[in-house]
């Protein structure tokens, strides 16, 4: 009897005890989210190899810190959207946005500024690509016999990988991708459309030019299996975009400080691994056009 | 023959046999048909390239390739933890008013939700925040806890309630009468759950959270297999030694440390919350607009046809198809699979590795077994079902191998193929159904998680809609969503019912 009071007083005891440790545990994890030090944060969004843009943008925290004066992060993130919603939601106070993502995040939060673009960035361009067993070749022209293949963008969120590329293929072939083509897939970001081109899954695709390049550097890319056939005309695309309150926390003429700092960027290596030549100042304006085609294909209301 | 090993059973059996055989073919049609419309080819002209480079990753493991493998371990377990402490506890609490028609219908909603969305939910109120990662997991947790818990103590016995004197307080009579009697079932269960909420955990890395899945995706994205399968061997070891790491006298210890190796995040900021509620998922054209302006309406209106007729309605029948099509093949391979760890059909070694097999299959999440297929196959339905069907297959074939091991024979009883047949197959079947048509519902959940990959279910149109940062329209799909899943959730405890197949299920594969 006295056995079975005490085997139930202990079953009543761990629940009551565990009972509290969970509440315990539920009601510490917001105090361990507060955040320690006020460190001036950046992304970028994530349109290729995130090694790569690990090692990219831990060396542009660096050098923003040393130049700046202030504690900088960078923390990467999985997708453009998250990307979009970290800026927005304050979490991250400058971002390497795309066209499109930058355009977005804009709207979202009022007094947003872009800042500074890549000299390239100015005149982006992309790549349709195919596999070689397609017979594809490469023209000037919009290739339209792409019409009726399996074809990927890449992000659905990507200016080079979805926005552009998209607006090109209704302009030319006056239908949406899914009427045009016999399948249209999503691969995720740039480096993932040119593995899956060049292995076949899929037969034509779209890829942002810059990274095209860094993969042919690489070593990654067969040239027997895919190639190109087609570059876009150009449009502006990535750019770093900040958020117009950064003054009042770290002072007035922040800002200017940090645009500064970033069209100063010349340290070879760091340019090669954008890789851009030099960076140049840019404003909301210069993302017209962008804004109208995403209105025009449905991707903005 | 297989009159004489039936015995006691044929008494009980015969109308309800041809009713669950009557079912299954049922089903099968089902499946059949959904084929037919679903689509199916193998596109790939140059896989081996990719699958080379695949199998020597497995073979090559690189364990010091992640540096911070201990920390993503902790984190993966102390997310598991926190999150499915919570979850069972608020279940717990939940399940004693679950009598509650509202309670009911809350719960069953927020479990039809599927972790992933949560989390990306969560992601745009609280941002990258370890409390993003606790509520995706402990929430529809709390859902499933609240349902399993209070059907536990329905059934519990009642012998002992008949003895409890009068005057006796409904307090004290629960802790000394009720819950006593189920509590084993309980721990049992949530230990199930804890499993569970490992995997959970994984894959919330894939959107962003510091767990084992983070690290995954990079490392599949970038084909680094060798590091990829170094992160997914750690993640078998830990879950086939769960029982070995959490005794129930260290769960208290750690529940304390847990909270701080979740590490830090942004700041979670008021406004944000408050934007999100009142602005994000309003639908668009009711933004800033009056109550009482017509025209807003009506927009409204036409917003939500636009969504139905191109989004939710093409959404719900992939969704049917590919989760009708993966229920028979789950079906299929869960039969095929139990015996691997069957005392009936294998000695102790090769149980061994049958069990081996089975805690690879059903641990490796099913977002990377359809990636992996992805490349052999090219983009179709078809890696989405093998890969639904292998990792649920593998979770039934695994209930089902520990239940047949609980039979006991006769000394003269048939052997290998015949004992298959003619004995262990018709006396656990009734089990199989109930793990199948409890597994339904979680199978078409899963199906959004591959529309993230491409597959056009209501998963697809979600991701699209949150890639637009369109939460109006996503939120507006996912509970679409939701409604499908309890829809279904109905329809498997109506087909239970009436096939009268067990509601105790100890170990539910929910």
């Amino acid at each position: 009897m006295l056995k079975n009071a005490l085997k139930l007083f202990h079953t009543f005891g761990t629940i009551s005890l565990l009972f509290f440790l969970s509440v315990w545990a539920a009601s510490s994890v917001p105090l361990s989210t507060v955040k320690a030090s006020d460190a001036f944060v950046f992304t970028a969004i994530p349109d290729e190899d995130e090694s790569r843009l690990r090692q990219r943008f831990n060396k542009i925290a660096t050098y923003l810190e040393n130049k700046l004066g202030v504690a900088v992060t960078y923390i990467p993130v999985k997708s453009y959207a998250a990307a979009v919603a970290a800026f927005r939601n304050d979490q991250v106070q400058l971002a390497w946005f795309g066209g499109l993502s930058g355009v977005r995040a804009r709207i979202l939060v009022p007094n947003s500024e872009a800042i500074a673009q890549g000299l390239e960035d100015q005149a982006f361009f992309n790549y349709f690509i195919a596999h070689s067993s397609t017979g594809l070749k490469r023209s000037t022209e919009f290739p339209k016999n792409i019409a009726g293949t399996i074809f990927t963008f890449g992000s659905k969120g990507s200016t080079s990988g979805r926005l552009i590329p998209e607006f090109h293929i209704r302009k030319h072939l006056k239908k949406a991708p899914n009427d045009v083509f016999q399948k249209v897939g999503f691969s995720g970001n740039h480096t993932r459309t040119i593995q899956l081109v060049q292995s076949g899954a899929y037969q034509v695709g779209a890829v942002n030019s810059k990274v095209w390049e860094n993969e042919m550097k690489a070593g990654k890319i067969d040239s027997s299996k895919v190639s190109i056939i087609w570059k876009t005309p150009p449009y502006p695309n990535y750019q770093w975009s900040i958020r117009g309150d950064v003054d009042v926390r770290w002072g007035a003429g922040f800002k200017n400080r940090v645009k500064e700092v970033l069209l100063n960027i010349k340290d070879p290596d760091l340019l090669a691994s954008f890789p851009r030549t030099s960076f140049v100042p840019a404003s909301n304006s210069d993302y017209q056009p962008i804004l109208d085609v995403a209105k025009a294909i449905k991707l903005i209301d | 023959m297989g009159k004489s090993v039936l015995k006691g059973d044929v008494l009980k059996f015969p109308p309800k046999n041809t009713s669950m055989v009557r079912v299954s073919l049922m089903f099968v049609g089902v499946a059949l048909f959904c084929l037919y419309f679903s689509d199916i080819s193998i596109t790939t002209h140059d896989p081996w390239l990719e699958i080379n480079r695949m199998i020597v990753g497995v073979f090559t493991p690189d364990f010091l390739a992640i540096g911070a493998i201990g920390d993503t371990l902790l984190k993966t377990v102390s997310f598991a933890l926190i999150g499915v402490s919570m979850g069972a506890v608020s279940g717990f609490l939940l399940a004693q008013i679950f009598h509650l028609r509202v309670v009911r219908l809350v719960c069953s909603f927020v479990r039809s939700i599927h972790e992933l969305f949560w989390a990306l939910i969560f992601l745009q109120i609280l941002g990258l925040t370890p409390l993003t990662g606790i509520l995706a997991i402990a929430l529809p947790y709390a859902g499933i806890c609240a349902k399993v818990y209070s059907e536990t103590l329905e059934e519990s016995q009642t012998h002992a309630l008949q003895v409890v004197p009068d005057g006796s307080g409904i307090i004290s009579t629960f802790f000394y009468v009720r819950l006593p009697e189920v509590w084993t079932h309980i721990v049992s269960y949530t230990s199930y759950r804890f499993e569970c909420g490992l995997r959970s955990s994984a894959v919330l890395g894939f959107i962003g959270l510091p767990t084992l899945g983070f690290y995954l995706e990079t490392a599949f994205n970038e084909g680094n297999y060798s590091e990829a399968s170094a992160l997914l061997i750690t993640f078998y070891v830990l879950i086939a030694t769960i029982r070995y790491w959490l005794r129930p006298r260290l769960i208290g210890f750690y529940l304390i440390v847990a909270p701080f190796l979740l590490g830090g995040g942004a700041d979670i900021k008021l406004g944000n919350v408050m934007r999100f509620f009142t602005f994000d998922i309003v639908p668009a054209p009711l933004r800033g607009s009056s109550l009482f302006d017509v025209s807003s309406w009506v927009d409204l209106l036409n917003w939500m046809q636009t969504l139905i007729t191109a989004q939710a309605f093409p959404g719900i029948i992939s969704t049917i198809v590919l989760t009708q099509i993966a229920l028979v093949g789950t079906a299929f391979l869960s039969l095929t699979l139990f015996p691997l760890i069957s005392n009936k059909f294998f000695g102790k070694y090769g149980r061994m590795l049958g069990h081996l097999f089975l805690v690879v299959v059903r641990s490796t999440p099913e977002f990377i077994l359809a990636y992996i297929f992805l490349q052999f196959w090219g983009p179709s339905m078809l890696p989405a079902i093998v890969a639904l069907s292998l990792h649920n297959g593998a979770i039934i074939g695994h209930l089902m191998g520990r239940y047949s091991n609980e039979i006991s024979l006769r000394p003269d009883h048939a052997h290998a193929i015949n004992l298959y047949g003619y004995e262990i197959i018709p006396r656990i079947y009734g089990q199989f159904l109930a793990f199948l048509f409890y597994r339904w519902e979680v199978i078409m959940r899963e199906t959004a998680i591959l529309g993230i990959l491409g597959i056009a279910t209501l998963g697809f149109y979600v991701d699209s809609a949150l890639a637009d940062i369109r939460l109006d329209r996503a939120i507006f799909l996912i509970v679409i969503t939701a409604f499908l899943n309890v829809a279904i959730d109905s329809l498997s405890r109506y087909i239970r019912q009436r096939l009268r197949l067990s509601r105790t299920v100890q170990h539910h594969p929910n």
